[in-house]
């Protein structure tokens, strides 16, 4: 393994717990999936990266998927929808953002020790890209419980997603499973963009998931 | 694999694919519900000859052995009996107005499309494959949970819908990490993904990984099993949702899920260095029990009342299977068949006793035994059944759970039995309520097609009775094959 190699694989998925780290301070919907755009690009980057190291084609296919699909189509529909339901406004947060930064700093010390004390005798790239990957869904997880959005919420679970296609993507020859998991997450993102969003507009005027809360299912 | 499309492997996953494929483009209700049985008939039989026809060696995709063939052979007949169900229930929302028959147009493709994602998990050789099916039918039960698009409905949806992706996606780094143990061993791609091979090479891989990847499958898996703390989703999505799709929920996709977690305990099993699966399920298993037992006493809706003992019964099985040894998993294999037929029959009832009563709630029911007596009397049975009751099949697999956590660790018999004892104090409370007294609130009438029901319970009364010795020989070979 030649030092540059290594080296820009480790800046790539670096880079994409820094966005992940972005995407939990933008307070505006417009923002967040633009963050979430470069989120997706980043990630494309790293892939195709590790197609490149691992010489495996099948890797540049889901560097494809995951920029023409995340970083384009699904940020241009949420960008649209959310023209449409007229919700660009603040979003509202139940934590403060730095105390979210501060938990999510807690969040990849955690992963990181986790990961490096037991990948010891694993090769160098799988150990890193399994600590960042597993930075990045337990960052998209905190930013699914923080947020109180349905469209936050479903950008928070793409972000994880994204760690998970990275997680795959290190694995060295690992199969099809990230092809599976990207043409799901896409899956996923059309069914909340067809049928959710436009369901919860129908019927509560309102995408805010505190607006749901209310009507609980305990009736008394 | 023999590769012949009349193999009944082959029959179980083609039958629901082509039939979810025709019942998207069929027109018409009545003639999607009966092909609807049907597709599901066909696939119980294909599963029930697979008791008795030569296996197929396994693939790098497929795999029959004596454990699943138990899993699939519950999981078809629940969803053929839960097909008969489902046509005369659904037939009444329609009928009464509370669906729109454009809101069921794809409602059996979906069930079929759920039945198909079931049955692959279940036979699936690859630990890829089976995340893959397992995300399917989740995410088709998302969809039909929301079919009646009310407000409780759609807040039910989308709690399940981001609840069971956030299991799923812990799942797929557990199934990834699995990958990673395994890759240095078995080479890297398909042969390191596939559960023959993974069982036989477990003893090398690293286990400080292995145990990594397990507590991901653990709490991903278990987030759809329903364990606490990851219940959150299961009682809204089985009272929002159409009762036949509770039926299914809680008989067939929570064992599905369960399943799952049971491979992986094997293959951890399988290295001894690795962290031992058993206290986690115990421990997790022991906290679900108790915790929807206390639950059930404040519940004010009848579906999410046995959407809790759900999590009761899964955490008796997870328990069971936790502690391991030939007793307890047999023990635990004959809960989960119990607990499949008579919960899926209790719901058969309970749709059927809302539909008349026109509500959930349950102090709004009562007196259905002099009403209507021979549902109101199949309910009590079924009810009596799962809160453990003798004669019937539950009672028995719960005697020998107690019986042998007694006999291995009196401390957590201790806890068991409370559980049970606050669980059976809830049940028999609400059921006294709801089917004796005067008869109170209105009475519409419906065409109940109470076969699944009173066939669901003679099974669970003759297991309990007397349980056929080939039977008893199986789920011993398979109780020895989980160690």
């Amino acid at each position: 393994m030649s030092g540059i190699a290594f080296d820009i694989a480790h800046l790539l998925a670096g880079g994409l717990v820094l966005v992940s780290f972005m995407m939990i301070y933008q307070d505006r919907l417009y923002a967040l999936l633009n963050v979430f755009a470069l989120h997706a690009v980043v990630l494309a980057a790293a892939v195709a990266w590790q197609a490149h190291i691992q010489a495996a084609e099948h890797l540049y296919l889901t560097a494809a998927i995951a920029l023409v699909f995340k970083a384009i189509v699904i940020p241009g529909a949420l960008h649209r929808i959310i023209r449409r339901l007229g919700i660009h406004r603040t979003v509202e947060q139940v934590v403060g953002s730095g105390l979210t930064m501060l938990a999510g700093m807690g969040l990849v010390a955690l992963s990181v020790v986790l990961m490096l004390g037991i990948t010891a005798n694993s090769d160098a790239i799988a150990r890193e890209d399994l600590a960042f990957a597993l930075s990045v869904v337990l960052l998209g997880l905190l930013m699914m419980v923080t947020r109180r959005n349905a469209v936050s919420q479903v950008v928070g679970f793409m972000s994880l997603e994204n760690g998970l296609i990275l997680a795959a993507a290190g694995a060295r020859g690992m199969p099809l499973v990230v092809e599976i998991s990207v043409a799901f997450s896409v899956l996923i993102a059309f069914i909340v963009i067809g049928i959710f969003l436009f369901r919860i507009r129908e019927r509560f005027d309102t995408v805010d998931v505190v607006a749901l809360d209310n009507f609980r299912g305990e009736r008394r | 694999m023999t590769g012949t499309l009349f193999h009944p492997l082959a029959v179980i996953l083609l039958t629901p694919a082509v039939a979810a494929a025709l019942l998207a483009i069929l027109p018409g209700y009545r003639l999607t519900a009966r092909l609807n049985v049907l597709a599901s008939a066909l696939a119980f039989l294909a599963a029930a000859s697979l008791f008795v026809v030569s296996r197929p060696a396994p693939g790098n995709y497929l795999l029959v052995d004596d454990l699943n063939i138990v899993f699939v052979v519950l999981n078809t007949f629940v969803g053929l009996t839960a097909a008969i169900f489902s046509a005369s229930y659904i037939g009444h929302e329609i009928d009464s107005g509370h669906l729109k028959a454009a809101h069921v147009h794809f409602y059996h493709a979906m069930y079929q499309l759920m039945m198909f994602g079931m049955n692959l998990a279940l036979v699936s050789n690859n630990i890829g494959l089976m995340w893959v099916a397992i995300e399917l039918a989740t995410l088709t039960t998302v969809l039909m949970v929301g079919l009646y698009r009310t407000h409780e409905a759609l807040e039910a949806a989308w709690k399940y819908f981001i609840l069971g992706s956030v299991g799923i996606a812990l799942a797929l780094f557990g199934t990834i990490l699995v990958y990673v143990a395994a890759q240095p061993v078995l080479g890297d791609g398909t042969p390191s993904m596939i559960w023959t091979g993974l069982m036989a090479g477990a003893a090398s891989f690293d286990p400080a990984m292995l145990n990594l990847a397990f507590v991901f499958l653990l709490l991903g898996y278990g987030t759809k099993v329903g364990l606490v703390p990851l219940h959150a989703w299961l009682p809204d999505a089985h009272a929002e949702g159409p009762t036949p799709i509770s039926a299914v929920l809680s008989g067939l996709l929570l064992n599905v899920a369960l399943y799952a977690v049971l491979r992986f305990k094997m293959l951890m099993a399988a290295q001894p260095d690795a962290l031992a699966p058993g206290p986690l399920m115990v421990g997790m298993g022991l906290l679900s029990l108790v915790f929807a037992a206390f639950m059930l006493y404040a519940r004010r809706d009848i579906k999410r009342l046995f959407a809790y003992s759900s999590i009761e019964h899964m955490g008796i099985i997870t328990f069971a299977f936790g502690m391991g040894g030939p007793v307890a998993n047999f023990a635990g294999l004959l809960h989960m068949v119990m607990h499949s037929l008579t919960k899926s029959a209790i719901f058969f009832g309970v749709g059927h006793v809302a539909q008349i009563r026109g509500t959930q709630r349950i102090d709004a029911i009562r007196g259905l035994t002099q009403s209507h007596p021979v549902l109101g009397w199949g309910l009590a049975l079924a009810v009596l059944a799962i809160a453990g009751m003798p004669p019937f099949g539950v009672f028995m697999s719960e005697f020998l759970v107690v019986t042998t956590s007694f006999a291995r660790t009196p401390v957590l018999a201790g806890i068991l039995i409370l559980g049970l004892l606050v669980a059976f104090g809830a049940l028999l409370l609400r059921l006294t309520g709801l089917v004796f007294g005067e008869p109170e609130g209105p009475a519409v009438p419906i065409r109940a097609s109470l076969v699944p029901l009173y066939l669901h319970m003679g099974l669970v009364v003759i297991a309990g009775l007397y349980l056929p010795p080939a039977i008893v020989t199986w789920f011993q070979t398979v109780a020895r094959l989980l160690g």
